[in-house]
This record gives C-alpha cells, structure tokens and sequence, in this order.
C-alpha cells in the first residue's frame, strides 16, 4: 500500500512504546510523533526509531504541528488529561484514538462496533473502553447476536506486574466502564465486570471468564460457531488471543474462557491485558484510515 | 504471655463468610434472627455482606436470596447494641457499593485484597474514612508472603487512612508461629492507634490458637463466627474463642452462655450440610487454597468426576487468590481430560 495515515502518540511509557513498536509495523499507519513531558527513555527510543519527539506535551506537538501533521493520534496518557489533549488535536482536525478511560467518545470494541461507528455521524475521537472490556466484550456480542442475552458478566484475571498505578488508583472506572460497554457494546441487558489481581511468579497470562445468560435456553451450536468466529476475527490482531477449553453451554447459562497473550513486542507477554488495548487502538486506526481511503478512490 | 486483663473486640463473620457454605442463600429472617441473638450475646461487630463481599452477587461467585442493601437494613434494625460491618474487595465492589452500605448504617467497612495488592484499595479506604466510618484494612492470604512484605502492604493502608489492620489467614493455612510474626512486627512498626486484627479459618484446626497467638502478639480484633458457619473448614467458633477468652481473663464483654445459645439454637440449624474440618478442607489449610473455593470444587467433582480434594490442591499449587472461582471448571475439565479422574 502507497499511502500512509500519520500518526502521534501520546504519552511515551510502556503502552506508548508497545504501540509504536506495533505502529512501525503497520502497512498504513506511521507514526511520525512521541509525544511526553520530559525526556526519558521512551522519547529516546522514539527518536531512535525517527520519530519527531515533543517533551512539551500536546502543545510542543501543536506548535510544531506543520512539520508533520498527523491524521490520527494515540492517547496512552490518563484519563485526567485526555479531555484537553483531545480538544487541542480535533481542533487541528486529528481524529482521536483513546486508550484512557475517559471515555469522551463512544466505546469501540473494533470487530463488534467499529463499523457501526464509522457509519453513523464522523467521530473524532473514540475510546477504547479497558483491557478487560477488549478482551471479553467481542465474546458477550458473539453470543447476543445469535440470542438475547439479559446479562453477561465477565472476570478478568491479571498478572500484578501488568496493572500500573493509574488503573490501581482508580479500579472503579475499570468496573463501572467495562460494566456499562458489556451491556452498550456488547448488547447484553445488563453488564457486570470483575478484575483480579494476582501476584504469581511466574506472571501468568491474562485470563478471562465470560457468563451470559441467555433470555431463552441457548442454542449451543450457533453460539458456539458465533463464538468461534469472533475468536477468529479477534486473533487477525491478537494473534494470542485463544479460548481455553470449548464453552460451557448449561440451559441459559453460556460460559466462555480465553486466555490473552501479547506479542512481546514491547510489554512481556503475560501482559495480554495491555497488549490488547495497543492492538485494539492500532486496529481501529487502520480500519478507519482503510475507510478514508477507500472513499478517497471513489472521488 | 498473659492475656488477662486485655480488651478484645469479637467480630461475628456468620452473617458474612457464612454465606460460603450457604450458598449466599440465607434468607432475611434467619439472618434477623441470629443477629438477634447475637446482639443479645453483646457481640459488638456483626458482619453482614454477601460472602464476597459487597457487590459479589454474580454469576461466578454465587446470586444471593437478597441484596445487600436488604440485609444489611433488616440487620441495621434488628440489633440494639451490636454494630454491623460490611466488607468490600476492590475489583469486585467500588465506592458506589460503599456508599449505599454507609447509608444503610453500617458502622464499620472492611476493604480487603490480596496481600501484596493494598494499592488498589486507596479510593475506598479515603472513602470509608472520610465518610466517618471505622475503616479496616484487610490484607488476604497472608500466608503467602514474609511479615516484611506484608508489614510494607499494611502500612500503604493505613497511609489511606485505615484505623485497623487485619492479617487474614484466608487459607486457614498459618500456624500459631506464623501468625505472632506477623501480628508483631504489624504491631511494632504501625502507628500505636491503629488497631491489629486477625481474621482465621479452622481448616487445620488452629483457629482457637492462631487468634490467641494473635492476642499475644497485639492484635485487639478477632473474627470468628457462630458455631463456626463460614468458608471451608469454617471460622474460629467464636462462642469457643470467647469461652477460652473469659477463662483467661480477656475482656469481650460477651455473654458467653447467650453466644453459645445464639451458635447452638440459631446458627447450628440453618446450616446446609455441617461446617466441620473434612478433608477438602483440611487440604485448604495444609496446602494454602482460598476457603471459599471449596463448594465450586465439590460441584466440579459431582459435574466431572474429579476428586475435589485434588482440584483444590492444583489451586494451591497455582498459587490463586481469592476471587479466581472461574478456574476451578477449568482445571476440573482438564483433569478429567487428562484421565486421572478416579470417581
């Protein structure tokens, strides 16, 4: 592919790097910005890779912006930050993508709604829920559309060593988020989330356990199939994305378990939680920029 | 060491990690009327919670008869002297949770983790605090680390504000030495006004002994629960703890023949089947498994065949916290898979 949509990436930590390693990689995305507030390993490694650095948050990528414009920018910050990043990036016409759990646009889980995001009225910005709710929302949506589910309810099993202070500071919005996706996105009634946290060395992989409960008894073939794939489809930018064991399928009840390995391009790979979030949001900058692409042609 | 003289403060768990062995099915008037009787037993904390705390009606963990806005408000209103407490696990329950058990009239919250995990209770722990409640810190499995490792994880709570640590040997897996190293180095390093606690499971028998251990070392709180109704082999039998208590000349303040009565006459007949040391739970203690794991591995033997003795002791091997329900099916599954399911 000729053309390539730009880039910036917002905040230069473990999830900036892993998304700018997975970036390089990406036949149309390139990123061109690392955006921190202070120089430090991720921005030397960023200029490494040649990369335009600003160690003067969103406003040094702003005054510079003409350099390098980007089409998209990715925000790895946090959620306190993110509403005044966004403001200043759409303002130069850079559509969004928010790996916070600010949640100013609309939820994206990329195979379950990102179409359907991109057919409604333009977005220029879009949230990429949590690290539980990628993991487990595309398997509640594979069950709910073959049949009404009332409520799924998902368990999310991490490494200690993946969750970072932001999350653990605020574990709320973890719940209460992907609590409100699962039934938004996922189109279940009602959405519960749990997260647990365990310290085990070796770290283990990310696990996740999904429930639903279906209004009428489940079909179990078709949900199986559904569920197969979706798996599938999760794996074309997972690749470690995996179901443990056939679901189990009890009257109305549908349990489903995965287990989430990253790719260890720069987060280990028991880090599936955080793998997953980078994949995602890269993800849904490709689609999205296939999209601009494809109408760009039919001019 | 003598203990004669000391004021110690029984908190009943039967209300709480007796929803375990229940199913979280008990119905509002039982839990009415052992609340009753325990208050009338001058037991001055009574916890009241679905067995995972507030918030754990779910799917994985077991829905239980009511809410807990309904529990805890029939309880609220039938104690005249006992308090009621709530317990929270982050990850599980939030602040919103908190909120509405505050405004029921719980006096006391409990928020627990996992031992190596307190900072992930910071915002609730603020919460409790600032709402006026008396805030504990619960650190759970605290077998799995030193008393160093776990000195540092209580001393972030008491940072956010908790006014009472608990080692909670969840497992039942501690021995009364364990149990004086970690009460007293908690003891000698945080502030003189934060209150210690120890919260024991009977799965080795060593409920009685490890919250005396506790006492000596410093700790003033002790859990326990009528007739001994909680997860696995049970909690410390609190009408034994408090008889052993009186002989020895500690203060609780509780009637003991009234909590005697309020164990034999209320709590002995809800239960299910009988909360006694049986070898699921012995292995729960010995190995180091979560004690309310031990209903899901039972029902993973009847469903798969798989002896549940076995099943527990791969989730201690695993080294699971709290909470990891889900994997049992799993590793019942794959034990059947692999063919050594002997039943």
């Amino acid at each position: 592919m000729s053309k390539k949509f730009t880039a910036a990436i917002i905040g230069p930590g473990n999830i900036g790097t892993d998304l700018l390693m997975k970036c390089l990689r990406s036949d149309i995305i390139e990123p061109v910005w690392m955006v921190g507030i202070e120089e430090s390993a991720g921005i030397i490694r960023a200029r490494d890779h040649g990369l335009r650095v600003s160690t003067d948050g969103v406003d040094g990528l702003v005054a510079r912006f003409d350099e390098a414009p980007v089409d998209f920018a990715f925000d790895a910050t946090s959620a306190y930050v993110h509403a005044e990043n966004s403001r200043k990036l759409n303002a130069l016409g850079v559509m969004m993508i928010d790996l916070t759990p600010a949640a100013i646009g609309p939820y994206c889980i990329p195979p379950v709604n990102l179409d359907a995001i991109m057919n409604s009225a333009p977005k220029d910005n879009v949230n990429m829920v949590t690290c539980g709710g990628q993991a487990t929302i595309p398997l509640v949506a594979s069950v709910s559309r073959v049949q009404p589910v009332s409520y799924a309810e998902i368990v999310a099993t991490v490494a200690s060593k993946s969750v970072g202070m932001g999350t653990r500071d605020n574990i709320d919005e973890f719940t209460r988020t992907t609590s409100a996706a699962i039934a938004e996105v996922g189109g279940a009634d009602e959405g519960k989330a749990i997260i647990i946290i365990n310290p085990a060395e070796p770290p283990l992989i990310m696990r996740d356990t999904v429930h639903c409960l279906t209004k009428e008894p489940a079909d179990a073939t078709a949900i199986t199939a559904s569920i197969k794939q979706m798996i599938a489809e999760v794996q074309t930018y997972v690749p470690g994305y995996r179901l443990l064991n056939d679901p189990i399928i009890d009257g109305h009840r549908v349990t489903i378990t995965v287990e989430v390995e990253g790719l260890g391009d720069f987060l280990p790979k028991y880090a599936g939680n955080l793998d997953i979030m980078t994949a995602a949001g890269l993800k849904t900058a490709e689609m999205i920029a296939r999209r601009m692409l494809e109408q760009a042609e039919k001019r | 060491m003598t203990i004669q003289g000391r004021h110690v403060t029984l908190h009943d768990m039967s209300l709480r990690d007796g929803m375990h062995p229940q199913q979280h099915m008990i119905s509002i008037d039982q839990m009415v009327d052992i609340a009753t009787a325990l208050d009338a037993a001058r037991v001055p904390l009574i916890e009241v919670t679905h067995g995972d705390g507030l918030g754990g009606a779910s799917v994985n963990y077991g829905f239980p008869a009511h809410s807990d806005q309904d529990y805890i408000t029939a309880v609220v209103k039938a104690v005249k002297t006992s308090k009621v407490s709530a317990l929270l696990l982050p990850g599980i329950g939030t602040v919103d949770h908190l909120r509405m058990a505050a405004d029921c009239g719980i006096s006391t919250i409990r928020v627990a983790t996992h031992c190596t995990e307190a900072n992930v209770s910071r915002q609730h722990i603020n919460l409790g605090r600032d709402m006026g409640l008396d805030t504990v810190g619960f650190l759970m499995m605290a077998h799995m680390i030193s008393p160093e490792a776990l000195l540092e994880q209580a001393k972030l709570m008491e940072s956010y504000g908790a006014n009472c640590i608990y080692c909670t040997d969840s497992a039942g897996y501690m021995l009364p030495d364990d149990v004086t190293h970690r009460i007293a180095l908690l003891r000698s390093e945080l502030a003189p006004e934060t209150e210690i606690g120890f919260h024991g499971h009977h799965n080795m028998a060593m409920g009685v002994a490890n919250s005396l251990a506790a006492i000596e070392a410093g700790a003033c709180r002790i859990d326990g629960s009528a007739a001994g109704l909680g997860a696995g082999a049970g909690n410390t039998p609190l009408e034994a703890m408090a008889a052993v208590l009186d002989r020895m000349g500690a203060i609780t303040g509780v009637d003991i023949f009234k909590l005697m009565d309020a164990a034999e006459d209320h709590v002995l007949p809800i239960m299910d089947e009988p909360v006694r040391l049986s070898r699921d739970s012995l292995v729960l203690g010995y190995a180091g498994a979560y004690s309310s794991f031990l209903l899901f591995a039972k029902r993973a033997q009847k469903k798969y065949g798989v002896p549940s003795h076995k099943i527990l002791l791969e989730m201690a091997n695993r080294r699971t916290v709290g909470g990891q329900e889900d994997l049992i099916e799993e590793i019942a599954m794959n034990m059947a898979k692999a063919g050594q399911a002997e039943a």
